[in-house]
């Protein structure tokens, strides 16, 4: 949105027009596929037939400025969180990043001896969603996404700014 | 052939290149490093060892002040027999010759060897760490190991808790 952002005060046809801007904003975030280690198998059930992402409008893509939310989908080791951080910055706002399983959220099982091993991909880029689970079964990774829906959908991109 | 076959082979053929061990169990035998690489190339290449197979390259850290090892499984596909060659290394200057170009699979165990011993294979022509990044401080598997506080100004070890962590 860029220049029109936060710039209106609220009234009902800016409002109407903002509840229906973080509307289609909420309704279709594709996501950035990026699996690293075994949460993105479940990453791709979740988007294959069974479970059927698109239902909810969100489909894989393979390239980080076609993408509106990144789920890191398992181990963040250090040499990778340089280059998460980097397709991070490479999105186009509004971005959103999903923690997918224990190793992106606090390092997981290498929690404590794991030397290469990033502590939570928290360290590197702001996350919005943590899924729980190691890793997480299709549903949790789901209702993830349905909570980011929510928070997407209660911005107002035109006149409020959501911290 | 058995093993105490192959251990007088390379006596035979190498006069003192052979430590006696009382550790050594099965198909290990330890050498004398300076005379590695003809050791190797004779275990490929003579007609009764044909050691065609090279399965692993490992390193050991033997702890505290105990030389690092550089170990080598070996396998005939031939003639079905196989052993583990060891080789101690000084801690402070640990150097061995490179085989990389006896067994090609050599170029990745060594550099993997490298990367978490810091064991230098002279010879290698591609001697960079395999799996760490490359500009990684110290070496990890390494019983004194001590882990770096940042990478590129990220936090690496778990501080999280100790400092109040938000």
């Amino acid at each position: 949105m860029g220049v029109l952002e936060n710039k209106f005060n609220d009234n009902i046809v800016v409002g109407s027009l903002d509840k229906f801007l973080s509307w289609s904003r909420s309704t279709s975030p594709w996501f950035f596929q990026f699996g690293l280690a075994c949460c993105a198998i479940e990453m791709m059930a979740t988007a294959a037939a069974r479970h059927d992402l698109e239902r909810i409008g969100m489909m894989p893509r393979s390239s980080p400025r076609q993408a509106d939310v990144m789920i890191v989908a398992g181990t963040v080791t250090m040499k990778m969180a340089l280059r998460v951080k980097k397709l991070y910055e490479q999105m186009a706002n509004p971005k959103y990043v999903i923690s997918m399983g224990s190793c992106a959220t606090s390092g997981g099982p290498y929690w404590q001896h794991g030397y290469h091993v990033l502590k939570g991909v928290d360290l590197v880029v702001p996350v919005d969603v943590y899924v729980p689970g190691c890793p997480p079964r299709p549903e949790a990774l789901i209702e993830g996404l349905l909570k980011l829906q929510q928070l997407i959908s209660d911005e107002r991109p035109l006149t409020r700014k959501l911290a | 052939m058995n093993h105490s076959e192959i251990q007088s082979l390379i006596e035979e053929k190498f006069p003192n290149s052979l430590i006696a061990n009382e550790n050594l169990q099965g198909n290990q035998l330890e050498i004398d490093g300076q005379f590695w690489k003809d050791i190797a190339t004779f275990l490929k290449n003579d007609p009764k060892l044909l050691f065609d197979q090279l399965e692993c390259i490992t390193g050991i850290d033997t702890g505290d002040d105990g030389p690092l090892q550089s170990r080598y499984n070996l396998h005939s596909m031939e003639l079905r027999h196989k052993i583990e060659v060891i080789i101690s290394l000084d801690r402070d200057n640990p150097t061995v010759e490179s085989i990389e170009q006896i067994w090609r699979i050599g170029d990745w165990f060594e550099r993997e060897t490298y990367d978490m011993f810091g064991i230098v294979y002279e010879g290698h022509r591609d001697l960079r760490r395999i799996l760490c990044p490359d500009d990684w401080e110290g070496w990890p598997l390494r019983k004194d190991y001590e882990l770096q506080e940042t990478y590129h100004g990220i936090m690496v070890p778990k501080v999280k808790e100790e400092e109040g962590w938000e």
